[in-house]
């Protein structure tokens, strides 16, 4: 059977695996947009800018703190989130009665203006950040850094635990009762405008735990994150809008088949989850795991 | 309110006063590059003040010209790049474009040139077509090509042994061009080209092409990329343990700021071609002090020092003529005249638009033979000035033949 894929299987296994560390970082991002997506109704377009200050919190803890990567991994996604949290208060909050419209706009546009800071402060071609688990192991089929099994065990350890928690938990019952009708919740006695703060907060946190993962394998510059969140925008799309299941499975299974999409036409790499994105829209507009409205 | 109408009459009238006093040679100089993206810390606003800087250190006031410089964001993008220069040579009277790295984005801008008889002096963009078959009486080529990068890695990696290579592309016409230049070099010398790979502009990752290098048993993988996808490329290998496995990287096209950015763990040893580096000579040096000390410590590439160079040259052709109007008779007088200023030294600018000066083979330093941020290369090899580029007569220029 791989004979007729034209390639040996141990390459095609290597390329799955590939799939699935890349497919990792999908999912990491994507579950952050889904989660804020699905409790906030807001449309988070500086979730490209807030994994690249993930990445860039990691740089600068080792540099200016002397904190190593380990202690950036807590550190860095904990101020981003803070950071995030400011925003909500002080910015989005005054949108949610407006269109979803308005929300992306304010998000889009903040994304620019942290892209701009960075950019000006570190310059466009990124800067060096060392390897924390360098060697691998042999595989027989391919060589597996020792960094890349980490970040795949990572990312899904810590999407099983959200999924879990926002589906499983009562803390997580609170918040999806929230979205549905903040007013019942409330009269319950909930603080709802704080549970969506810290909700922005934990999406945003999420997605800076990414890029501190991100910043031993990628280059750590200030467009790596808008290089990477119109993919991301087309796995949440795929998967549906705000499922958290959804963004998960995707954001792996998309991973896998752009990997796959490298071997036998590198060309199309780039594209080939827009093309996916545009079939699944047409045959299921809500998304593979969405509930149409 | 009457008072102040008047008042800027009559500083309008002395405005035409001046200019009839002197009668200032009026040239507009436009800087077209990426201002923001992956190529903008090898070119970008660090080329723009380049050209503002040849025209202070050039004394064009004191010869009698009124030289002015404007800048743009190309974004990468050929449409935005070619709109830009006809709106800049339609509307707003520029008479040369300078730098324009990417050479989708330049051979696009070349065309434009031609159309609107300017002048177009690349320093940033590396295809070798440009001086080639889509070369014209209106476009130089300043600072470096895809053959003249071949040439030198090329050679330097088949002759100590490196003779099979696979090499991973960027998928446009750069890429495309330096994987044909390099492939015949390497053929040429008696090696042999295994396999390659087309990757699309800005991938962020590279595991699935180095993989699949890995597993083609060639013993060079060449990075037929530039900028951000270099970067990634070099991290990655050695995240793979590419050069632990017996396999060596040829950089074909790297830039300063791109070792600044990988730092000297990750990219020591690495050979490497380039056209100017900022520490090899005293002049080099106080154009690198005079650049940190304006652009936040940075030290330039060669693309910013190609595009000072450059616009000293076009000065002499405008001061020589007395007129920016004609571009295909400034081109004319630019080759004429010889090259010869402090940072790329004598040479010439050949018929087909090419600018001949030596090139250098570096080698990255150790972490411990730096002295510091910037001090990354160590003189390999100089190639002369004469086996440096691509001889005139096999570049197939239609302006050759004639």
């Amino acid at each position: 059977m791989f004979e007729l894929l034209g390639i040996p299987p141990q390459a095609l296994f290597g390329q799955l695996l590939l799939g699935l560390i890349n497919g990792a970082f999908y999912a990491l991002l994507s579950l952050g947009l889904a989660v804020i997506f699905g409790l906030l109704n807001v449309i988070n377009f500086a979730h490209g800018a807030q994994y690249m200050m993930g990445a860039f919190g990691a740089w600068m803890a080792l540099n200016y703190l002397g904190v190593p990567f380990w202690g950036a991994l807590v550190l860095s996604p904990l101020i981003v989130a803070i950071i995030g949290m400011i925003i909500e208060r002080t910015l989005l909050r005054r949108l949610y009665h407006l269109d979803h419209l308005y929300g992306l706009l304010l998000t889009f546009g903040l994304a620019l203006i942290i892209e701009g800071l960075f950019r000006r402060q570190y310059g466009a071609s990124g800067l060096p950040y060392d390897n924390p688990l360098p060697g691998g192991t042999n595989l027989g089929f391919m060589f597996l850094p020792n960094y890349r099994a980490f970040i795949v065990v990572a990312s899904l350890v810590v999407c099983l635990l959200v999924w879990f928690m926002i589906e499983r938990t009562k803390l997580g019952s609170y918040l999806r009762a929230a979205t549905e009708r903040p007013d019942l919740v409330q009269a319950f006695g909930i603080d709802v405008p704080r549970m969506i703060t810290l909700t922005y907060g934990f999406g945003v946190g999420l997605a800076a735990l990414a890029g501190v993962l991100a910043a031993p394998a990628y280059q750590v510059s200030p467009t790596m994150g808008s290089n990477l969140i119109i993919v991301v925008f087309a796995v949440v799309v795929i998967g549906g809008m705000g499922s958290i299941l959804g963004a998960i499975v995707t954001g792996f299974g998309l991973g896998v088949v752009e990997g796959l999409t490298k071997v036998f036409y590198p060309e199309a790499s780039s594209t080939v989850i827009f093309v996916i994105m545009a079939i699944v829209l047409m045959v299921k507009p809500a998304g593979l795991f969405g509930t149409a409205k | 309110m009457r008072f102040s109408m008047a008042f800027l009459a009559a500083l309008s009238l002395a405005g035409i006063g001046v200019a009839h006093a002197a009668d200032p040679i009026p040239v507009k100089i436009g800087v077209l590059n990426d201002q923001s993206g992956l190529y903008a810390d090898l070119g970008g606003p660090g080329s723009t003040w380049a050209a503002k800087k040849a025209v202070e250190d050039f004394g064009a006031a004191a010869k009698g010209m009124k030289v002015e410089v404007v800048s743009a964001d190309h974004q990468n993008k050929a449409d935005v790049g070619t709109s830009i220069a006809r709106k800049w040579y339609d509307v707003e009277g520029v008479d040369v474009i300078l730098d324009v790295p990417n050479s989708g984005v330049a051979l696009a801008v070349s065309e434009v040139t031609k159309e609107k008889n300017k002048v177009f002096i690349n320093s940033g963009a590396a295809t070798s077509d440009l001086t080639g078959k889509a070369c014209t009486p209106n476009t130089i080529h300043w600072t470096y090509d895809t053959w003249a990068l071949a040439n030198g890695t090329g050679k330097a990696v088949v002759k100590t042994g490196g003779d099979t290579w696979f090499f991973i592309t960027a998928d446009y016409a750069f890429g495309h061009a330096l994987e044909r230049d390099t492939a015949k070099v390497v053929v040429d010398n008696g090696g042999k080209v295994v396999g390659s790979v087309k990757v699309p502009l800005n991938t962020p990752d590279f595991s699935s092409f180095l993989l699949q290098a890995q597993s083609s048993k060639a013993k060079i993988v060449g990075l037929a990329n530039a900028g951000g996808d270099t970067i990634n490329s070099i991290k990655q290998a050695s995240e793979y343990g590419i050069v632990e496995g017996g396999q060596n990287l040829a950089g074909l096209l790297i830039f300063l700021t791109d070792i600044h950015s990988l730092g000297l763990k990750v990219s020591q040893g690495l050979n490497l071609t380039a056209a100017w580096y900022w520490d090899m000579t005293d002049a080099n040096r106080k154009f690198a002090d005079e650049f940190a000390a304006a652009n936040g410590g940075k030290r330039p590439t060669m693309v910013q020092a190609g595009v000072y160079s450059g616009v000293l040259h076009y000065l002499k052709a405008v001061e020589a003529l007395k007129s920016a109007k004609d571009g295909a008779a400034v081109v004319a007088e630019m080759k004429k005249l010889p090259t010869d200023d402090p940072l790329f030294g004598k040479g010439e600018v050949r018929a087909d638009g090419r600018h001949i000066h030596p090139m250098f083979l570096f080698q990255v330093k150790k972490p411990s033979e730096s002295k510091g941020p910037y001090d990354y290369y160590t003189l390999k090899a100089t190639i002369p000035a004469a086996e440096a580029f691509r001889p005139l007569s096999e570049g197939g220029c239609p302006l050759v033949k004639g």
